[in-house]
């Protein structure tokens, strides 16, 4: 079982000892977030460090999911969002104006808060990026999604049935395919916005126990509004909270540190309950 | 006591309206139904449509129906998925677009007759053609085609636009993969009310794909849709009523069963939309 604490190495990232000797692998810098001139997220200064997960923690409205979504630029598909800023993503600002955006999303991928599996079956919705980065044969496809159903635990649940819609899947399963289908793509890092939300207790936990499974071979950003959550699969915590109706970075350090030793009075206030 | 009276003439009003519909239905099937048979469905006009049968006009509608949908399907969806899924919904072109093709869907057919014989028959030399027909046609019934197909893609859970493109899908591929099988519902019940509006059109297609009741040879080749063959049996030709009956009723049913198919389609799409928002 790996541990926050002990020395692990990256996969298929570059071999590194991950959370005990932390290397940034998404670097932001003096980030600003604007909705049509409206500031929500003010100069934000983070490093999210390779192999390690960390968990985004703070109110409603304070900006975590558009802090997210600013470490693809899935903010660009929103009308009237701005960025100012870098984020660093192996060397290079994401926000250089000639990113290949494609790309860079295949690299970062990201789970929504709603299960969102495509109306198609699911074997299509495993086959369909992959053809897309230009990988024909059939067979290593279907190697592929087997190893990428394992890994989430749903080939067991769905082999027998790969051709079936996956809008069918309960909830649960539709999230864990929803990650599946992020993995295919053997991506870097995961961005997930509150994945166990919109999930019943059970399937929550299962999709958990497959988050902190993750640990070390991907780097994993995780928006959650479950502080017991974080606390159990993070290894870093980032807390947000609005001033003056602003979105500002509160604290940021080891997950556990955080949790109990806060530095900043919001920050307790806001773990024992008393704030948020 | 308002309230009685007013559900008494709203009830009166819906009355009339389906005793209109049944009395044209029954006239049509007490002339027409008796003249109806196989043998008229497959042999060739005569004596100016008199007697004999309508094969060759079936087959001009037909072609003529064909060349509309060929010209309209991918002409709609393009310009369907350009206007939902590639211009912001205040894009100032869009917008420009958009009313001109609400005004054109109000425009009379007779003006796109008029339009289609100028333009296809005489500018671009197709004259009097099936084609020159089929492509009025397709002009007819594009903008409200057009319409149908971009709501039906807006309405398309935007979920799935995100997860395409958080998993670095190209937009055109997002929108050929996944958008358009999913506004599919939409797009075919648009595609059935179009074609059920061309089939039934009879102006538009006086001036361009013409009255010859002869077979057509190819789409270059004048043909005489339905909807004219009636018209002109009823107009100008004396004791051509019986197969102008007929040939109505058979135009009716296409048409009913065409209404019912959209009716289908839409429903199941309502359905689709439904349970995807409870889950
Ligand atoms: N598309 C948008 N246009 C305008 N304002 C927006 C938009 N999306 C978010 N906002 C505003 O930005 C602020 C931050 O929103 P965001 O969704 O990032 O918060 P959050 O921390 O993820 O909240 P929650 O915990 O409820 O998910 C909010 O005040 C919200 O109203
Ligand atoms: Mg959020």
């Amino acid at each position: 079982m790996i541990s926050p604490d002990k020395g692990f190495t990256i996969g298929q990232l570059t071999e590194a000892k991950a959370c005990c000797e932390p290397t940034p692998h998404l670097s932001v810098q003096n980030l600003s977030i604007n909705y049509h001139q409206k500031t929500v997220l003010d100069n934000v200064n983070l490093d999210i460090y390779k192999g390690c997960i960390t968990a985004l923690i703070g109110p409603s409205g304070c900006g975590k999911t558009s802090f997210l979504s600013a470490l693809n630029r899935m903010l660009d598909m929103t009308t009237g969002a701005t960025v100012s800023g870098q984020v660093t993503f192996n060397g290079e600002n994401i926000y250089k104006s000639d990113k290949d955006l494609l790309q860079l999303r295949r690299r970062v991928g990201m789970i929504f808060q709603k299960p969102n599996p495509f109306p198609l079956s699911i074997y299509r919705n495993l086959a369909l990026p992959l053809k897309e980065i230009g990988i024909k044969n059939k067979q290593l496809i279907e190697h592929k999604i087997e190893t990428v159903l394992k890994e989430v635990g749903l080939w067991e649940e769905v082999h027998h049935q790969l051709d079936m819609t996956a809008t069918k899947l309960s909830g649960g399963q539709q999230q864990r395919l929803c990650i599946a289908r992020a993995l295919v793509l053997q991506p870097e890092v995961l961005l997930m916005d509150e994945p166990c939300s919109a999930l019943d207790p059970i399937s929550s936990a299962v999709v958990e126990d497959l988050i902190v499974s993750l640990r070390g071979r991907y780097t994993v950003v995780i928006v959650t509004h479950n502080l017991a959550q974080a606390k159990r699969v993070a290894n870093y915590a980032a807390f947000f909270w609005m001033q003056e109706r602003v979105g500002k970075l509160i604290e940021f350090g080891r997950s556990q540190n955080l949790f109990e030793q806060p530095q900043n009075t919001l920050t307790a206030a806001f773990i024992d309950g008393r704030k948020g | 006591m308002a309230e009685h009276l007013f559900q008494f003439v709203i009830w009166c009003v819906a009355l009339l309206v389906l005793m209109v519909l049944l009395w044209l239905v029954y006239g049509l099937l007490d002339h027409g139904l008796a003249k109806l048979s196989f043998e008229f469905l497959l042999s060739e006009p005569q004596n100016a449509g008199r007697d004999g049968g309508i094969i060759s006009i079936l087959v001009a509608t037909l072609l003529i129906l064909a060349v509309t949908l060929l010209a309209a399907l991918p002409l709609g969806l393009a310009s369907a998925v350009w206007l939902a899924e590639f211009t912001a919904t205040h894009h100032f072109w869009a917008r420009k677009v958009r009313l001109a093709l609400d005004v054109m869907a109000g425009v009379p057919s007779i003006v796109f007759g008029l339009f289609g014989y100028a333009f296809f028959g005489i500018f671009m030399g197709m004259g009097f053609s099936v084609l020159s027909g089929g492509l009025t046609l397709a002009c007819m019934i594009l903008p409200v085609f057009i319409r149908t197909c971009e709501i039906g893609l807006r309405g398309v859970n935007n979920s799935w636009r995100q997860g395409a493109a958080a998993l670095g899908m190209p937009k055109i591929k997002a929108v050929w993969y996944i958008l358009l099988p999913a506004a599919m519902p939409a797009i075919s019940a648009g595609l059935i009310l179009g074609i059920g509006r061309a089939t039934a059109e009879t102006a538009a297609l006086m001036f361009t794909s013409g009255y010859v009741d002869r077979m057509p040879e190819s789409v270059m080749d004048s043909g005489r849709a339905l909807s004219v063959h009636i018209y002109d049996l009823s107009m100008n030709v004396t004791g051509g009523d019986a197969a102008a009956q007929a040939s109505a009723l058979l135009l009716l049913m296409i048409i009913i069963v065409l209404n019912m198919l959209a009716y289908a389609v839409t429903d199941l799409w309502l359905g689709r939309r439904l349970s995807n928002d409870l889950a």
